[in-house]
């Protein structure tokens, strides 16, 4: 549909030109909201790979986005008191390096994502959703339990961690570089929906069985997808924590979960544009109306009531009018 | 550690137990009949506390605010079963959890609005106030011991309403086959609107017996709806039985594994090292156990097989 592509393009317009236009009128508030929405974006991205095309309804990945959070807290809070993290078997020493922190924060998700897909996925449904849920909260008690990381006060880090090539103190430097990394993962989601891979995906949402005729098994299709769905929720987490040089386990909490699937829902379920549009939503949302009342989470409740109920599709699927994907 | 510290917490994770039934047999009745997920839950169990603070504090009766926070909560979960949840029951489980999200973003807001940040208080009555002696010499608050009881009760009830009355039997064969019962002449949506304020009936009532040991507070609710899920997924989705035994295997869990774990832990290791390890290892029990049984049997203990 010609219409979605005009949303999309707005979309990236926004993306461009707001802190473009921050530099000039000198607002670097506005690019750290704008830094916040493309984070948010990355996150939404990875969920909607597992909930929009695997129909995955996931309500834990708070998991990895908190794992990719304190990849990066602990390893910078390392690096900063100058004491090793681990001395045994072999010495591993903190960093403040962006690269490695991230990659890291990818592997770790990865393997906590294949754990608890493959615990997850021998339910559906309700079960699901549920079991996921209390993956969720087991990282979130732990977190707030493991008083050598700052327990239920979290880590701070007084200084931005540093990528080669870019001062990332700078804000438009570090808005770069998330940008960057979006339209990379953008690029890699919109490859891997179109792949056979995602055709398959696709299918065993729709017809499990029917995919199983085939020859394809579905649960291992989905359980790929939902590793690598929270492989990048996880870089979008250790993100987050360079964005705020602060993890907590809020970021475990299931309130997360629930905000990165309203990014999804706002902007348009299993589109590739859905949770760029929703992540930017969400941040005007938050920012206008938080503005002007501090009970703002009623409005947002209530949008997000009347999206469910009378906007299939997000608003992605309301401007251009054609039924949502998801189904 | 000596057999009558044993005894008392065995109770206190039983008066937790029960006091999670409560929350998860509305649940579960919900799910079986209407197929909803319903995460607004806890909002009820909230509301159910608020009423009562509230009426307590007005006419200073702990009976009266009982029965403000069973027809506040009832009432509460009627309305928004009319006005949002009858749309829900034909869309996908995410519509559901979305919305239901979205019912506790606008509760909790619009609760802190009402009632401000901090949180009430709703005191004991004298008489259901100090320890009881149990038959061995064991002391036991008699206000834990009251709401272990009424749970009890309630299960009963619950048990009698469901295997003996009209009500029930309407209730059972809308779990098995809802189309059927409609033909039958059953007005399917009145009951629903029935088992719906039940259950939060039932909730709003855990919430204020639960609302006089803790503190009555926006934000309550939440973590208790997900023990309360945990509670329903060990127990099997739709199952009152499995609700009442998940949630008995949750309370003992999370209370004996928060005082013994450290114990344990301090054979292997020194004991700060032994405290720490052991309260992470607690925190996270009942989630392992939870995924345990969930690996032995993918649908709870007490589930339809999926």
């Amino acid at each position: 549909m010609i219409r979605e592509t005009y949303v999309n393009a707005l979309a990236v317009a926004v993306l461009l030109a707001v802190p473009a236009w921050a530099v000039i009128a000198d607002e670097p508030f506005t690019i750290t909201l704008m830094t916040r929405a493309a984070i948010f974006a990355v996150a939404a991205i990875g969920l909607n790979i597992a909930l929009g095309i695997g129909g995955l309804v996931s309500f834990g990945h708070a998991v990895f986005f908190g794992l990719g959070g304190y990849a990066m807290g602990i390893l910078a809070h390392h690096a900063q008191t100058y004491t090793a993290l681990a001395e045994w078997p072999i010495l591993i020493e903190g960093t403040k390096s962006m690269p490695v922190i991230w990659l890291l924060a990818v592997v770790l998700s990865a393997l906590a994502a294949l754990v608890i897909g493959i615990l997850s996925l021998r339910t559906s449904g309700v079960y699901f959703i549920m079991i996921t849920l209390a993956f969720g909260q087991m990282f979130f008690f732990f977190a707030i339990s493991w008083a050598e990381y700052g327990g239920e006060d979290g880590l701070s880090i007084y200084v931005r961690n540093g990528f080669p090539g870019l001062n990332t103190l700078v804000p438009i430097h570090f808005y770069g570089l998330c940008l960057t990394v979006l339209f990379l993962v953008l690029v890699f989601a919109w490859r891997l929906v179109n792949s056979p891979f995602g055709l398959a995906l696709n299918a065993a949402r729709q017809a499990p069985i029917r995919v199983e005729t085939v020859g394809l098994d579905p649960v291992r299709i989905k359980l790929v997808a939902f590793v690598i769905s929270g492989a990048i929720t996880g870089l979008a987490g250790a993100m987050f924590a360079d964005l705020n040089r602060f993890v907590s386990p809020t970021m475990f909490s299931w309130q997360t979960s629930g905000e990165i699937m309203i990014f999804i829902i706002l902007g348009g379920v299993g589109r590739l544009f859905g949770p760029v549009v929703g992540a930017l939503v969400f941040v005007a949302l938050e920012h206008w109306l938080g503005g002007l009342s501090d009970y703002w989470h009623i409005y947002l409740g209530l949008l997000l009531l009347l999206t469910v109920l009378f906007g299939r599709g997000g608003l992605i699927g309301m401007v251009s009018g054609r039924r949502a994907v998801h189904d | 550690m000596s057999l009558i510290l044993l005894i008392e917490q065995v109770l206190n994770g039983l008066q937790f137990g029960i006091m999670l039934f409560l929350m998860a047999a509305g649940l579960t009745l919900i799910f079986g009949v209407m197929g909803l997920i319903n995460l607004a839950h806890g909002s009820l169990y909230m509301i159910g506390a608020f009423c009562a603070a509230a009426v307590a504090g007005l006419t200073g009766s702990f009976v009266l605010a009982l029965i403000a926070a069973l027809a506040g909560a009832a009432i509460a979960g009627a309305l928004v079963e009319l006005v949002v949840i009858r749309r829900l029951y034909d869309k996908d489980h995410l519509d559901q959890v979305l919305a239901t999200f979205a019912l506790i973003l606008i509760f909790s807001e619009g609760t802190r609005w009402i009632f401000g940040s901090f949180p009430l208080f709703l005191d004991v009555p004298d008489y259901l106030s100090g320890p009881i002696t149990l038959p061995g010499g064991i002391e036991y608050p008699l206000y834990r011991l009251t709401l272990i009881i009424v749970g009890l009760l309630v299960a009963l009830g619950l048990y009698l309403l469901i295997s003996k009355t009209r009500l029930g039997v309407q209730i059972r064969a809308g779990e098995n086959d809802r189309e059927m019962i409609a033909a039958l002449g059953i007005d399917i949506a009145k009951l629903y609107t029935i088992v719906f304020a039940l259950g939060a009936a039932l909730a709003g009532l855990a919430g204020a017996l639960v609302g006089a040991i803790q503190s009555v507070q926006v934000g309550m609710g939440e973590p208790v709806l997900i023990l309360a899920f945990v509670v329903i997924v060990i127990g099997g989705i739709g199952s009152i039985k499995g609700a009442l035994i998940g949630a008995i295997l949750v309370g003992l869990t999370d209370t004996l594994g928060g005082i013994f774990l450290p114990e344990v832990m301090k054979l292997f290791f020194d004991p700060s090292t032994a405290t720490s390890i052991g309260s992470s290892v607690a925190s996270m029990a009942i989630y392992i156990l939870m995924a345990a049984i969930l690996i032995l049997r993918p649908s709870g203990l007490f589930g339809a097989r999926a």
